[in-house]
């Protein structure tokens, strides 16, 4: 259990936020010239860090609002909140 | 064997009070070079390596265990065994661990306890109850012992479930795998420790890996915190780091790693003598041999390598829990844990070669890798020593993803996620 600050609510429980998995996979812009690889890339394979990972995450007992978060999987400590379409941060 | 625990062992070891009984496995400082290794010394990678030696005549294998051997998941699941999933596939997997089960003590001249007590899945809701006779249906075609009990029988079968309708998710009826249970998750990794031991393989505790070592397309060897490891072969038995050792490799995967808790209570006497899980109100519980209940909770929905899940996850199975079972409403709980498991998209594991000559990966086994870990072991160990898959894990490789040749197992497999 940890807090996460919403960047539309503020700092609010982790039980009230749904994780939306890794942040800045592309969605692929011509899919129908797309190869069988290229799409289990895009679909299934992940990065999944052990470290500092950047993800999605929706307040979906809150304001319902997506937003993107820098946070260390090893010890769940999160390092930054942006919104979607933001840069992410780069230290 | 040469020290085979017996009657008369036991005996003979009384005189001296039991202070000289031979150790279980070795310590040994690692080789430079070997024609194995496995990286992972949980019960899958333990029992690989058992098989590497028994079955394919392999000399020379190393396992090397970042900390000590069955301390990861093998040490931190709930020791359910059960066979009864939808797909053939899948009912091949598990049953050929669960026949491998049935005779494990004696393979390993080792008591790991494996209990028959019969596994009930709970339904629920109207859907719950088509789904599990569907499955039983599948799992009769594949020969897999499966009935479908109606309220009443689940009942008799476990009397302190509250069967009453009136409750917010009613007991509408279960399928009963008989053959299903338990086993003492600790002696599966010990046992296969110390017949891998036996057979020549060394298990080196203590030793991470930092880095696999490739030459184009094929593995030159294992950078280890103990120096550098020259080998042809590596199999990663990694559970939840699986993704971090690929990532060394420069490989990805198609799994995140989450936490799955679970917890025990206070010892108290016989009271439940079957295993009962419930999927959709996500409550499972079982009571080991000390007279704990071992109690299953859910995973978080975020990737976390801390071992630590939520307190919220921890709660909503207790109140299932105590819904299903009021007669638990004053144990007291002594200890809550989590591990990391790694998940794939379809709810089965990996059992496969990679694009990289000489590397293999046995991951993916999600919440419910402890039922299969001899026939895992079995088969991936076929895998390696032949360069090909079994018959049985055939399905079960990495290029389902790309093929779209899924192995869907999200009703069976029981955690939600």
């Amino acid at each position: 259990m940890f807090l996460i600050y919403c960047p539309f609510c503020g700092e609010r429980e982790q039980s009230e936020f749904k994780a939306g998995g890794e942040a800045h996979i592309v969605r692929p812009k011509q899919p129908t010239e797309l190869s069988d690889d290229e799409w289990a890339e895009y679909l299934f394979m992940r990065k999944n860090i052990k470290g500092v990972q950047f993800e999605r995450w929706n307040h979906i007992h809150g304001c319902r609002k997506w937003f993107n978060m820098v946070r260390d999987t090893s010890n769940d400590e999160i390092k930054a909140v942006y919104k979607m379409g933001e840069k992410p941060p780069t230290k | 064997m040469k020290n085979k625990y017996s009657i008369f062992a036991l005996i003979k070891n009384a005189f001296s009070y039991h202070e000289n009984w031979q150790k279980a496995w070795k310590d040994p400082v690692p080789k430079k070079e070997y024609e194995t290794v496995i990286i992972g010394g949980g019960g899958h990678g333990l029992a690989t390596a058992f098989y590497l030696a028994k079955k394919h005549n392999m000399k020379n294998i190393a396992v090397i265990e970042k900390g000590w051997i069955g301390g990861g998941n093998t040490g931190r699941n709930t020791t359910i065994i059960r066979s009864n999933y939808l797909w053939d596939a899948s009912a091949g997997l598990y049953n050929h661990a669960l026949n491998i089960w049935e005779g494990l003590s004696q393979e390993l001249n080792y008591n790991v306890m494996f209990s028959q007590r019969g596994v009930i899945n709970l339904a629920h809701n109207l859907q719950d109850v088509r789904d599990l006779k569907r499955r039983t249906h599948a799992n009769r075609l594949n020969g897999i012992d499966a009935v479908y009990l109606n309220t009443d029988e689940v009942k008799k079968f476990c009397p302190i479930i509250n069967t009453s309708p009136d409750i917010r998710y009613p007991v509408l009826g279960g399928t009963l795998q008989k053959r299903a249970g338990t086993a003492r998750h600790d002696a599966v990794a010990w046992g296969y420790a110390r017949g891998a031991n036996e057979m020549g393989v060394d298990i080196i505790q203590n030793c991470e890996v930092k880095g696999i070592k490739r030459n184009a397309d094929t593995v030159e060897g294992v950078e280890t915190s103990k120096g550098f490891i020259k080998t042809k072969k590596i199999g990663v038995v990694a559970a939840g780091h699986s993704s971090v050792i690929a990532n060394m490799a420069g490989l990805k995967l198609p799994l995140e790693s989450k936490p799955l808790q679970a917890l025990v209570s206070e010892p108290v006497k016989p009271i439940i003598d079957t295993v009962v899980m419930s999927n959709a109100v996500h409550a499972y519980v079982s009571q080991s041999d000390k007279g704990e209940l071992v109690i299953g909770a859910g995973t978080d929905d975020y990737v976390s390598y801390s071992q630590k899940g939520s307190h919220d996850i921890v709660e909503g199975t207790l109140n299932a829990i105590l819904e299903l079972y009021p007669i638990f409403s004053r144990m007291r709980m002594l200890r809550q844990w989590g591990g990391i498991v790694d998940i794939c998209p379809d709810a089965s594991p990996i059992i496969s070669k990679t694009s990289i000559k000489g590397l293999y990966f046995n991951c993916g086994w999600g919440t419910g890798g402890f039922k299969a870990t001899p026939g895992s072991g079995d088969l991936f160990a076929h895998t390696i020593a032949n360069d090909e898959p079994h018959k049985l894990n055939a399905a079960f490789n990495i290029n389902r993803f790309v093929s779209g040749d899924l192995v869907d197992e999200h009703g069976a497999a029981a955690v939600a996620h």
